[in-house]
């Protein structure tokens, strides 16, 4: 009999950190201590904690572990699965991991933390409970009963009302009302013919990752979303593009898909009704521009993926030409959860005009990074400071990114905005698929924009000229300025520029490609000046600008920074010669042999060499 | 899958092995595992109490765990129930049969069995 689960996060970030070798480890353990027929061990998607990784938790106390290591399983087996004698030195400790002090207790219980008090887990939540692979833990937490309801009491109609009025839009990034997408491909009645349902699941922002574990986590919500999707608007067919490089999610998809086809939850005749609905997964190469909507159609179609223009919208003709409904896999997540709880519960979450929840993937400067979901109207500031528990090293925000590389900066200064779709723009960012990357001051706004450039300049399909050619011209501009070589007309032209590019590109990914530019130059002017002007980049980041110094009362004259210097562009220059009344350094480094490869000053005791 | 009764059917199959990852608001039952506890014969208890709980369909609202040492090693295998808004109760001195007995009449049938309680022992 099982008296107890331990559950080990399978999601790919603590796959990374080495869960499966825990897993391997603790059923060796059991098995050794006669205990495998009391304790089981459950693989579970991804908890949202990616930086604590590999996380564990036991049930029934709820005892949550982080940063496990295969040393630490005997211990826990034998401590805690034996003796029941908690190992604290394990657990997730609140205090060293929150800015706040106030809280010093060890929080032993996953839903006393911080971390997950202010979240609300709609979208993920089963991810971190369930055993993805096993599709009877899906149907225990009330799996597949939407799309019985759907299927025996409701008609098409009422179910596109219901996601109507339950205000859902699309997560991908855009917005739309999905219900609305719903009632444009229902009502297009053509001549009985072929309909289709797709899944984009073609998640290409840097630090993005929350389709990754949703699909990791919980991947019957979105086959079952799919399905429900298909009766609404009278398609028998389903298309999941999925990136080939989410291993584990494609695993995991094909073996939800097969498990569903095995129970007759896909096929024929589905619980009687008549009803129709088999899915197909797709594999994308990595192609950042195939998550465009049109794009990623044709490359189902097994052709190059490239954007076409729209109208016709995939509602109306989409793949093979048929009417199509394209949606997000976080889309998806919800609306298993809206059929069964109600529209109002749903809309009763949110802001006026965004309801519901929002996942988020926390990457950059934060020491909590990782997946959480809030409703929308949570600040930026309770996202970074409460659930991400502020920056490391008691330094200070300087700025978020939303939206990744089509997305835009938003300064410190408008960290309370509620966050929703109209605000997000209104600040010159926005939601983008909900990769949120946090900046200290360390951070050189400029390279910033350059960063995100380079991307979308290697990303651009080369189809149409202001998004292949227009975002190189911007990137040579950016280059200039860091490279010390800016004049004040280059801001005129950049943004000029920026902003023919976004008017004139074809699809999504050049219409948002000088976002970053654009909202950097907006709040952050004065960086690019004084990268212009001064010739100096405040965040010590631009290679070019910064000179290396010696601190000539630091220095002792060891040498070990000119046997490290790759360049030989340190030299000895005075026995601890007096010049003046002042010391001269020992050593100097000649600014035109340097390449400001930092070795030096990595490679000082005494803290004597400084980057200015 | 023709019916939705199906589909209870295997959510009612699965419900008692996922409930164990809801607890909060169950009723815990815990044992003292310390070594004093496993000495006095702890474990068959606990193998009891979870059998118990299992065979009488209690595993959606009564957990079964084990602690360190209580404090009162004399009067070991010492077993604790804790209820929601209710006293905790301490049953000491445990057997396998006597576990039985107080998963039958207490957990199921919901009057603690006050002869095994430790007010009855007579500190």
């Amino acid at each position: 009999m099982i008296r107890a689960h331990v559950l080990i996060c399978g999601g790919t970030g603590c796959t990374s950190s080495g869960s499966a070798a825990l897993r391997a480890k603790l059923a060796e353990e059991l098995k050794l201590k006669n205990l495998e027929d009391e304790i089981k061990i459950v693989q579970t998607g991804c908890f949202g904690l990616c930086a604590l990784g590999p996380i564990m938790i036991v049930y029934p106390e709820g005892t949550f572990y982080s940063r496990v290591t295969v040393d630490d399983i005997p211990e826990i087996v034998e401590e805690h699965l034996l003796k029941g004698r908690i190992v604290e030195r394990l657990v997730y400790n609140e205090a060293a991991a929150s800015a706040s002090k106030e809280d010093e207790a060890v929080a032993s219980s996953l839903s006393q933390t911080q971390f997950y008090k202010k979240q609300k887990r709609v979208a993920l939540r089963n991810c971190g409970v369930i055993n993805p692979e096993v599709i009877d833990e899906y149907i225990a937490m009330d799996g597949y009963f939407a799309l019985a309801k759907v299927l025996k009491e409701m008609t098409p109609d009422d179910v596109i009302n219901t996601i109507l009025a339950s205000g859902l839009r699309g997560r991908g990034g855009g917005g739309f009302p999905t219900g609305k997408k719903w009632q444009l491909a229902k009502n297009l009645v053509q001549d009985g013919g072929k309909k289709y349902v797709v899944c984009n699941a073609d998640e290409g922002d840097p630090g993005a990752f929350m389709d990754r574990s949703v699909l990791e986590g919980d991947p019957h919500a979105v086959l079952e979303a799919m399905a429900i999707a298909g009766y609404a608007i009278g398609a028998d067919e389903g298309w999941i593009y999925v990136r080939a490089e989410y291993p584990i999610a494609v695993k995991r998809l094909n073996i939800a898909i097969a498990q569903a086809r095995e129970y007759g939850l896909l096929g024929q005749n589905i619980f009687g009704t008549g009803f129709n609905f088999d899915i197909h997964i797709r594999l994308g190469a990595g192609a950042f521009v195939c998550g465009e909507e049109t794009a990623l159609l044709t490359s189902i179609e097994g052709k190059r993926g490239e954007p076409r223009v729209r109208p016709p919208f995939p509602a109306v003709k989409g793949l093979w030409g048929r009417p199509t409904v394209v949606n997000n896999v976080e889309t998806y997540a919800n609306i298993a959860q809206i059929i069964l709880k109600g529209p109002e519960w749903f809309s009763s979450m949110g802001t006026e005009k965004s309801k519901g929840t929002k996942v988020f993937a926390l990457g950059g400067k934060i020491k909590n990074t990782g997946l959480v979901e809030v409703p929308m109207g949570t600040t930026l500031r309770e996202i970074i400071e409460d659930i991400g528990g502020g920056m490391p090293n008691g330094k200070k925000c300087k700025a978020a990114q939303t939206g990744g590389p089509s997305g835009g900066c938003i300064p410190a200064s408008k960290i309370d905005v509620p966050i929703d779709y109209d605000n997000l723009i209104a600040i010159g960012s926005m939601m983008g698929s909900g990769g949120l990357i946090v900046m200290d001051e360390d951070t050189c706004m400029v390279d910033l924009a350059k960063f995100f450039l380079e991307f979308t300049v290697d990303e651009s399909c080369g189809k149409c000229a202001p998004c292949r050619i227009g975002t190189v011209r911007m990137l040579e501009i950016l280059n200039k300025i860091t490279d010390g070589r800016g004049e004040m007309e280059d801001l005129d032209k950049l943004e000029e520029l920026a902003n023919y590019v976004k008017s004139a590109s074809l699809c999504g990914l050049g219409q948002t490609a000088p976002n970053p530019v654009l909202s950097t130059l907006r709040y952050f002017r004065d960086e690019y000046i004084a990268h212009i002007v001064d010739k100096k980049c405040p965040a010590g980041v631009c290679k070019k600008l910064l000179q290396y110094h010696v601190d000539p009362d630091k220095c002792i004259g060891c040498k070990v920074c000119l046997k490290n210097c790759p360049a030989n562009a340190i030299s000895v220059n005075a026995a601890g010669e007096v010049k003046e009344g002042k010391k001269l350094p020992y050593v100097v480094i000649d600014p035109s042999k340097c390449v400001k490869c930092g070795a030096c000053m990595d490679k000082c005791k005494f803290g004597a060499i400084s980057k200015k | 899958m023709k019916s939705v009764e199906e589909l209870m059917a295997i959510k009612a199959k699965m419900q008692d092995k996922v409930a164990i990852r809801k607890s909060e608001g169950q009723t815990r039952v815990v044992v003292g595992m310390a070594t004093c506890g496993i000495a006095a014969g702890a474990r068959p208890v606990l193998s009891a109490f979870v059998e118990g709980v299992n065979e009488n369909g209690l595993a959606e609202s009564v957990s079964v765990t084990q602690t360190g040492c209580i404090g009162i090693c004399q009067y070991e295998p010492v077993v604790e129930v804790y209820e929601k808004d209710k006293e905790k109760v301490t049953y000491v001195k445990m057997t396998p049969e006597k576990a039985k007995k107080v998963v039958e009449q207490h957990l199921k049938g919901g009057a603690v069995v006050t002869e095994y309680t430790i007010g009855a022992a007579k500190l």
